[in-house]
């Protein structure tokens, strides 16, 4: 479990994130919602330890952070942030077998290269493996990076706005395979999200931010409610049941 | 060609240009000749590896292939170091003269310089390297004008013995001077060999880096000691090279195509030896000693950085 324990950041004057307490639980997809500077992605790198906090206290399993080894830290927990602007030619599997630098420390055993090429099966990039990034589009490379992340096999797996870019059938491609990691490896996922319908469909536990503040938090079924949204992004959203699957309508 | 053929081949090529430096016009006085040529190469050797080796470590860390680690200063700090004796102390002053005084003198100065601005920067926590790259170019323009300053007070005859260190040369290396470089740099590759598993995940990206386990900041600082060091000996021993650097880092990338740092750092020390040993030999016989090696370098590494210039905006 990951517990947040009033955590904040400033920037300047500026409260990014202010008092945040959060349990994460595992096993189940989290969702951070929230309008456009909620510091979401704030507290998802300070999670990850890509950030500093200014107060406050994050535990994983038991443990502060801030008592761990990065080194270790990096077996337990991975992060993949929204943009990933890389300065040197990779293939798909040069990237996949990064991921298993906390373990080999860069000398890949053969145990190192099967979970490289079963991250590489999961995402289904075996074609392109041995193809350079930048001959890739977005989609396939969105998917090479988690496949890297999954090669890293940790128990939290963290995602910065996944979707960012992406068609509607590369969405519904990453968030399957999220989905999977959570039913088939147990792993637990927490991610940024905009798409409301997506948290919507593929969440269990939904945190929703707003001003750097926490201003709710509960089962997707308790959060996808006309009231709750109307507090987070002030606007009047309708939500049909379609299908078993609550959906909004904001569009008009 | 694999990597093992590529670096193959540029060690041949390495030794062959070694040999034709020996052992050319080497006449009946061989046994004067070969020592004094083989101390030049000595150097050639070590200057040249610790340039390329220190470069291309630099801009793994700064993500950024046009940079080079005299934009940190330290090329500056011994122009000051060495105009500001003459300024002082004459140009007959034994500091100036002596070579191992001088030595000594520019590498401790070099050094301090390093020390403090890491200090300076590392003190507070979490800084970006970015900013230590911007106070290091504040602080060598700065000093740049006081050497500006400097040398347009002294006596003209004494600017000409001045010129003689400002560009680098091979010409009077000494032998005691390489041994001690030498051993300093061993130690310094003793110190890095716990460093190098990390080179390759620096170069993906800082989050990446710490994402995957390493402590950034500590191997970062580490790093940029070796920088220095590494840059502080190799000017100081035959005077500021360091645009040599940017040449042959990118050469090697485009030679090795490759990210891994095991391959890419002994093919940049190894095609730094060709550059440094093929313009010297261009300076003696071709130009019979009618220019200097910085001039062949900076003519060649000029051409080539508007060429990346120019490709880079090409490709936009």
């Amino acid at each position: 479990m990951i517990e947040v324990r009033q955590v904040s950041k400033r920037y300047g004057d500026k409260h990014v994130v202010e008092n945040v307490s959060v349990q994460i639980g595992k096993g189940k997809i989290t969702s951070f919602i929230g309008p456009n500077g909620a510091g979401k992605s704030t507290l998802l790198s300070m999670i990850s330890r890509l950030t500093t906090r200014d107060a406050g206290e994050i535990w994983i399993d038991g443990k502060d952070i801030s008592q761990c080894k990065s080194a270790d830290l990096a077996k337990q927990i991975s992060i993949l942030k929204q943009s990933n602007q890389i300065n040197v030619r990779l293939t798909v599997r040069e990237l996949v077998s990064f991921g298993r630098f906390p373990y080999s420390q860069g000398k890949l055993t053969k145990e190192d290269w099967k979970y490289v090429d079963e991250a590489i099966a999961y995402m289904e990039l075996e074609d392109m493996q041995h193809k350079y990034l930048d001959q890739l589009s977005g989609g396939q490379n969105q998917r090479a990076y988690i496949a890297m992340v999954i090669a890293q096999n940790t128990e939290y797996v963290l995602l910065d706005e996944p979707l960012n870019n992406l068609d509607m059938r590369h969405s519904v491609q990453i968030m399957k395979v999220l989905r999977r990691l959570v039913d088939e490896l147990g792993k637990t996922v927490v991610i940024v999200i905009h798409d409301i319908n997506f948290a919507s469909c593929y969440s269990d536990y939904i945190v929703a931010l707003k001003g750097g503040k926490v201003i709710k938090e509960g089962t997707t079924d308790q959060i996808i409610e006309s009231s709750v949204l109307r507090e987070v992004y002030d606007m009047d959203i309708e939500i049909e049941n379609i299908r078993g699957n609550k959906i909004c309508v904001y569009f008009k | 060609m694999t990597y093992r053929a590529k670096l193959g081949s540029l060690t041949i090529f390495a030794l062959a240009l070694i040999a034709v430096f020996l052992f050319i016009d080497v006449g009946d006085n061989w046994a004067y000749v070969l020592p004094r040529r083989g101390w030049k190469i000595a150097a050639m050797v070590l200057t040249g590896g610790c340039i390329a080796f220190s470069t291309v470590i630099f801009q793994t860390i700064t993500n950024n292939r046009i940079l080079t680690p005299n934009i940190i200063g330290l090329d500056s700090m011994y122009m000051l170091a060495q105009t500001g004796v003459v300024y002082m102390f004459g140009s007959t002053t034994k500091l100036l003269v002596d070579n191992n005084v001088n030595f000594v003198l520019t590498l401790a100065v070099m050094m301090l310089f390093a020390a403090l601005l890491y200090k300076m920067m590392f003190k507070r926590e979490g800084s970006h390297l970015y900013f230590l790259l911007l106070i290091g170019i504040v602080l060598g323009t700065l000093l740049g004008s006081l050497t500006t300053f400097m040398q347009v007070l002294i006596d003209p005859n004494e600017f000409l013995v001045l010129q003689g260190k400002m560009f680098a040369s091979y010409n009077k290396v000494q032998g005691k001077l390489t041994i001690i470089c030498s051993v300093v740099i061993v130690l310094v590759a003793v110190y890095y060999s716990r460093l190098a598993k990390y080179m390759d995940v620096l170069s993906l990206d800082k989050d990446q880096a710490i994402n995957l386990g390493v402590d950034y900041h500590y191997v970062v600082k580490r790093l940029l000691i070796v920088i220095a060091a590494l840059i502080s000996v190799a000017t100081a021993l035959v005077g500021p090279i360091t645009f040599l650097g940017l040449l042959v880092a990118n050469v090697t990338y485009q030679f090795m195509k490759t990210y891994r740092h095991a391959l890419l750092i002994p093919a940049s020390i190894l095609i730094s030896i060709v550059a440094l040993v093929g313009g010297q030999l261009v300076v003696e016989r071709v130009f019979t000693f009618n220019t200097t090696l910085s001039v062949i370098v900076n003519l060649i590494g000029g051409v080539y950085f508007l060429y990346l210039l120019l490709r880079e905006s090409k490709s936009k």
